[in-house]
């Protein structure tokens, strides 16, 4: 699919697959269109060229209520939490509890109890979401991503910001829920042990396109130099036209 | 390229602007209507929005009423005075607040207070992704955030009109009898003379297609915000004047309909 905005072509014919239960890592560069990739895959975003395809179905071919349908299926993070500043911390959580089950109010207080003990904020239920931190209020936005347990599920960013104790807690919550549901994963990233912890699959989004698309160890020992670049957090590989092998020290 | 091309090129692309936000305004129109008929209905979401759109637009709807009455009767007063038709200011006070002054001046003071308070809200939650978030979780963003505040102003713009007439009335009153000595029993028995109940409910009439108009006026510029905090004031500011010119126009097509 491919997506622009203005002239600017964020999207250039990206052609990416991720098979039912496998969990996929996005890297990239910071404004690469790591969000506006996930975006499409929830139909948030409508591509200029190309199809999203979730479970058979064409999101843009389909009526708006199969749509509706589709995302419930979807548990989705924000990259800065996104979540509604009219409802408490706990009222978001509930949010999709109350709309799209039919479970009553001590299921749906105990379920929001559970995912925010999940992501260690136990008890903040009527917390106003102006009294959170930057951190606080993403993980706020993972509790209420994965409340539906969903089968499919978009992490945009989700530990970027954290303390290591917390990113681990998350990386944690996310190593678990693969284990237990097998749910799909596109968890995007910039930290690379984030990545290699929860990744089955690796890819690198680069100038539009998917430049990579590997297990995670062959990916980290790539020798593609956009590939060693990041994986080396090193620039100066970005440009090289050789391998990275012939790169003197 | 020539300059005849570029020319062009430019009117097409704003003629294409135009009407694409024209195809955006009448599709969140389209969808806002159905949402108003179809259940299911958000109860308390509409009583949230009638507080704030109706109690809270109370007082200054009074202060405008009460000094416009007073205002309209000194200034009839004066006139009519010319040619001794004083007995009249109670009816023209009356008229003039229930047909159009009532309605108008309501809409106006609503639009600066709650059109623009939608439109800072919804531009807001459009650039912190709340509005994504609210689709991300198959939540119609019409039906969940236009719909309860667009029929909270068709309901309570006319209870809030009705409010207005009243202290409009009451303004006049206090100014002819009390500061310009009219008569008090002509004065009121003049208001009311004239006065039949199409009176009212033409005034009640353009109320409500007044508050229809300036809430959903107020979510769809919050809605379509774009470009951050800046967006946000600009998506306000729109709201109020769009809101405005939409009730001043619409004012004018109602009265001729329903004379
Ligand atoms: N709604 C939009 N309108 C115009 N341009 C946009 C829009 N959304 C994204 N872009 C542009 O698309 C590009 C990619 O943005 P995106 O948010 O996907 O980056 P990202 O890879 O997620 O970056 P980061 O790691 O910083 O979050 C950016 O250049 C941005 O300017
Ligand atoms: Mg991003």
């Amino acid at each position: 699919m491919t997506k622009r905005f203005g002239a600017k072509v964020v999207l250039d014919a990206v052609d990416l697959t991720v098979p039912v239960g496998e969990s996929l890592v996005v890297l990239g560069k910071s404004g690469v269109g790591k969000s506006v990739l996930v975006k499409h895959l929830i139909g948030l975003l409508e591509p200029d060229a190309g199809s999203v395809r979730v479970l058979g179905d064409d999101l843009w071919a389909v009526p708006s209520r199969r749509r509706d349908e589709l995302r419930r299926r979807f548990g989705m993070s924000f990259q800065e939490g996104a979540l509604f500043d009219s409802l408490s911390v706990g009222e978001n959580i509930a949010f999709p509890l109350k709309r799209h089950t039919k479970m009553t109010k001590g299921e749906v207080r105990d379920r929001v109890a559970e995912c925010l003990e999940a992501v260690r904020l136990p008890g903040m239920e009527a917390k106003r979401t102006s009294e959170l931190s930057g951190g606080m209020r993403r993980r706020v936005g993972f509790a209420r991503a994965i409340a539906l347990k969903p089968e499919i599920l978009l992490f945009d960013e989700p530990t970027t910001g954290l303390d290591p104790i917390n990113t681990d807690v998350l990386v944690r919550v996310i190593t678990e829920l693969n284990h237990r549901m097998n749910p799909t994963m596109v968890t995007i990233t910039h930290d690379l042990s984030v990545a290699f912890a929860v990744a089955e699959r690796v890819a690198l989004l680069d100038e539009g396109r998917i430049r990579a698309d590997l297990p995670p160890r062959e990916f980290e020992t790539s020798p593609d130099p956009r590939v060693r670049a990041f994986v080396l957090g090193d620039s100066s590989l970005e440009d090289a036209r050789t391998a990275p092998e012939e790169v003197s020290p | 390229m020539k300059w005849p091309v570029r020319v062009l090129e430019l009117v097409g692309g704003a003629v294409t602007g135009v009407l694409e936000a024209l195809g955006r305004f009448v599709v969140l129109l389209a969808r806002t209507l159905r949402g108003l008929v179809r259940p299911p209905f958000d109860l308390r979401a509409l009583v949230s929005q009638v507080v704030r759109v109706g109690v809270d637009s109370v007082p200054v709807v009074l202060v405008t009423a009460g000094f416009t009455g007073g205002v309209l009767a000194l200034q009839t007063f004066n006139g009519f005075a010319r040619f001794h038709a004083e007995g009249f200011v109670g009816s023209v006070v009356a008229l003039s607040m229930l047909r159009e002054l009532g309605p108008v001046l309501t809409g106006l003071m609503v639009t600066g207070r709650a059109g623009s308070a939608m439109a800072a809200e919804l531009g807001t939650m459009r650039v912190t992704e709340q509005i994504d978030a609210l689709v991300a979780l198959a939540t119609d963003p019409v039906k969940y955030l236009f719909v309860p505040r667009v029929l909270a102003g068709i309901l309570v713009l006319p209870m809030l009109v009705v409010l207005s007439n009243g202290v409009g009335i009451v303004g006049g009153y206090l100014v002819a009898v009390r500061l310009l000595g009219a008569n008090p029993v002509v004065y009121v028995d003049n208001t009311f003379q004239y006065l039949g109940m199409e009176d009212l409910w033409s005034g009640l009439i353009k109320a409500a297609v007044f508050g229809g108009l300036l809430t959903f006026i107020g979510c769809q510029r919050g809605f379509d915000t774009t470009g951050g905090a800046e967006g946000v004031g600009r998506a306000t500011t729109a709201a109020v004047v769009s809101g405005s010119l939409a009730i001043l126009v619409a004012d004018f097509f109602l009265t001729k309909v329903l004379f």
